[in-house]
């Protein structure tokens, strides 16, 4: 054997250590996508927030409700994106979509964010309106670096961003949404882009 | 050469050395698993992973998804520190020949 099968061997090894135990079928256009649907849900929430304002309305439950189906759809149609780009990514990498590393992935990611979304939840029963932003804003963050071991490390920047932003929203109840905007919409398109060029380097 | 010594004949295999590979940083892994991972065929696969049961570096746990068998790999103490040495070996041997 020779220096350059040595070599081989221990870039093999390297490899599915690192396939074994990490999804990195992510990619970056479902970052920048995601933060789109979010600015675009973050605007439209606006303008329900001033008809319901300009109308004099006093039915506060009615404008939760909007905002709650706003915000629900862009979840949703992020999902639906992250998807079916996630699958199309693992098909060109020969991975499949639902492994080991998927499943470990998706357990790390959810514990988190079911916690704050049901504690979000509850917080509007409560009329605590002020208090989703920053918690759904802190709650994801966690998600995120709770995910990063498991999938491209660095997406642990992004979720210690979202966090700190979330603990900063506190200080400024009433502008949430503005957080909100920032944190789901600005921070993933930034770290959509950065993920981008990184794959295209690679 | 000491150090030749030291390189391990079991893991002079690619699939072998990605079987315990994977092993070393995971609990445990499936047969399925495995096969995506280092893409081979069965037979192949089975015949690698027979030679490392037989030499106690990995066991072979059979479970019963309902009808279904789900086999599982674990790296035995005595795998996981014959494929540290292994890498160990490998290393100084890269170190050894840059020198040269």
């Amino acid at each position: 054997m020779k220096e350059k099968d040595y070599l081989k061997d221990l870039n093999e090894i390297k490899r599915i250590m690192h396939q074994s135990t990490r999804f990195v079928s992510l990619s970056g256009i479902t970052g920048v996508l995601v933060g789109i649907y979010a600015l675009i849900g973050a605007f439209l929430a606006r303008q329900s927030i001033i008809n319901h304002f300009n109308n004099q309305s006093n039915d506060i439950d009615s404008l939760i409700l909007t905002l709650l189906v706003i915000a629900l759809s862009v979840a949703l149609i992020s999902v639906i994106t992250a998807y079916i780009l996630t699958k199309r990514k693992a098909k060109s990498n020969n991975q499949s979509l639902w492994n080991a590393t998927v499943k470990r992935l998706l357990f790390h990611f959810m514990v988190p964010l079911l916690a704050g979304g049901i504690l979000s939840l509850e917080l509007l029963q409560m009329g605590f309106y002020g208090l989703v932003a920053p918690i759904t804003l802190i709650f994801y963050g966690i998600a995120l670096v709770n995910a990063s071991n498991f999938t491209f490390s660095n997406i642990k920047y992004l979720g210690l961003a979202e966090i700190v932003l979330g603990l900063i929203a506190i200080n400024y109840i009433g502008y949430g949404l503005y957080f909100w905007a920032i944190g789901f919409g600005i921070f993933h398109i930034i770290y959509g882009t950065f993920m981008y060029f990184n794959e295209r380097k690679s | 050469m000491s150090l030749i010594k030291n390189i391990n004949k079991i893991f002079d295999n690619r699939v072998r050395l990605g079987i315990m590979s994977a092993l070393m940083v995971n609990e445990s892994i499936d047969f399925n698993t495995l096969k995506e991972l280092l893409d081979v065929t069965d037979g192949n696969l089975a015949s690698h992973i027979k030679a490392l049961e037989k030499s106690e570096y990995i066991t072979i746990k059979k479970q019963f998804i309902g009808k279904k068998t789900n086999t599982k790999y674990n790296a035995t103490k005595l795998g996981k520190l014959a494929f540290k040495k292994h890498i160990e070996a490998l290393e100084k041997l890269i170190h050894q020949q840059k020198k040269n």
